[in-house]
């Protein structure tokens, strides 16, 4: 019977349809709530400063290394194309750029996300199966405000953290390589990223895009460790989940904001 | 509530993370080279400023001495209105000229300021009497062809 597996087709297609904007809708409210009963992860600061150290601290080792070495790619590729042109002086500036406008922030929200996020979701998300969120509101104690908010918190105030050391200690990777390594004019390299890169036109909207990223990458981990089933499938199914969408999801902002930032003015 | 090591841990991550925003800013931003002292604002008229951009720098013998500001098109004159911002350190005579000049090839392009020999200085408000607009390369080329036309065409004139 044709007609009737077109129409369980045509019924799961609506499933997955419906289920999705309902999942969003359920994940704003839980965002909102997040955001109203954050009051307690200031009042009592020990609980949002134990998971900047769980999230940023523990997340500094990858994020240096790993802006260590992009930087040092970055100085030896851009050297690579730029002498073809002869305008190797202009390395410094290639390099801080590319790290401080787009690179610093997205890669360090993507190893964030991976690193952090992962953490986080799997973290709530067994905190769920092994029933001590049930057991927190049997207590009478919000369990968004004492476990959810100041995850957020530690997260949001981490990222732009983590995306500046990442980009400062990128350009001094791409220092090592292009002015130590390879050689060139320390002065040129130093003076041409100086000239071109702007306080605020690219380290400020450096940080604004960090700082989104940190939400999004935040909210999309605790999201999804909040709403796992609370089988050890579902939790692992919540953990990837957390990495696919902050990816896409950070991946996809970074496109809004740049446009929105630089327009080619 | 007492001091743990995990707030010496967390105090070390933000003072590092506002170290790397103030290397940023400083080291590989511009901030430290911006002086927030005091400018005067001064004016040019151009027939054509090329590729001149808002922010672009205003140099005088090869010293950034200011920034343009604001660039509009004056519909009464059909010139170029580029305004400047020039630091009180630097006062340049009132009959100074200013051009549109590039760094290097294909660098960009900046305000080139030559000063003159006049008494008196430019004032905030004042306008460059004398200025030179930015070389657009298709009328140089096109230059060049209507002069080298108008050479092959003396040329053929005697032997008639």
């Amino acid at each position: 019977m044709p007609h009737r597996k077109v129409g369980f087709g045509l019924r799961s297609i609506g499933h997955t349809v419906v289920n999705g904007v309902w999942r969003l809708g359920y994940a704003s409210r839980f965002f909102l709530l997040t955001l109203v009963s954050s009051g307690a992860s200031f009042r009592r600061i020990h609980l949002t400063i134990r998971e900047i150290y769980f999230s940023g601290v523990m997340s500094l080792i990858i994020i240096l290394v790993s802006g260590l070495f992009v930087g040092m790619v970055l100085g030896l590729q851009g050297y690579e194309t730029l002498q073809k042109y002869g305008s190797e002086s202009a390395l410094g500036s290639l390099v801080a750029l590319s790290l401080v406008r787009e690179l610093g922030p997205v890669l360090a929200a993507l190893l964030f996300a991976s690193r952090a996020g992962s953490a986080i979701t799997a973290e709530i998300g067994l905190m769920k199966a092994t029933e001590q969120i049930s057991a927190m509101e049997m207590m009478a104690v919000d369990p968004i405000s004492r476990v959810v908010a100041p995850r957020f918190w530690g997260g949001v105030i981490s990222m732009p953290l983590l995306a500046a050391m990442f980009s400062a200690i990128g350009v001094f990777g791409g220092y090592l390589v292009g002015v130590v390594f390879i050689g060139v004019d320390e002065g040129s390299f130093w003076s041409q990223m100086q000239a071109a890169v702007d306080f605020r036109q690219d380290i400020v909207n450096g940080v604004i895009k960090s700082v989104t990223f940190g939400i999004a990458v935040t909210a999309i981990a605790l999201f999804e460790g909040y709403d796992a089933p609370p089988t050890a499938e579902g939790v692992s199914h919540a953990t990837t989940r957390t990495v696919v969408t902050s990816a896409l999801v950070v991946l996809g902002l970074d496109f809004i904001l740049t446009a929105f930032m630089f327009r080619g003015v | 509530m007492e001091r743990t090591t995990l707030d010496l841990w967390v105090g070390v991550f933000v003072v590092g993370g506002l170290i790397a925003l103030l290397i940023l800013a400083f080291k590989v931003g511009n901030l430290g080279g911006y002086d927030g002292s005091e400018t005067y604002k001064v004016y040019g008229e151009f027939d054509n400023i090329g590729g001149l951009k808002v922010k672009a720098p205003v140099k005088s013998a090869g010293v950034v001495v200011g920034r343009v500001s604001d660039i509009q098109f004056d519909n009464k004159t059909f010139l170029a209105l580029v305004e400047m911002r020039i630091s009180k350190r630097y006062l340049f005579p009132r009959d100074s000229s200013a051009a549109i000049l590039t760094s290097g090839l294909l660098g960009e392009q900046y305000i080139g300021l030559d000063a003159g020999g006049d008494e008196a200085n430019l004032r905030n408000g004042d306008k460059f009497k004398l200025t030179q607009s930015a070389v657009v390369l298709e009328r140089l080329i096109g230059q060049v062809l209507f002069n080298k036309a108008g050479e092959g065409g003396d040329k053929k004139a005697p032997a008639q």
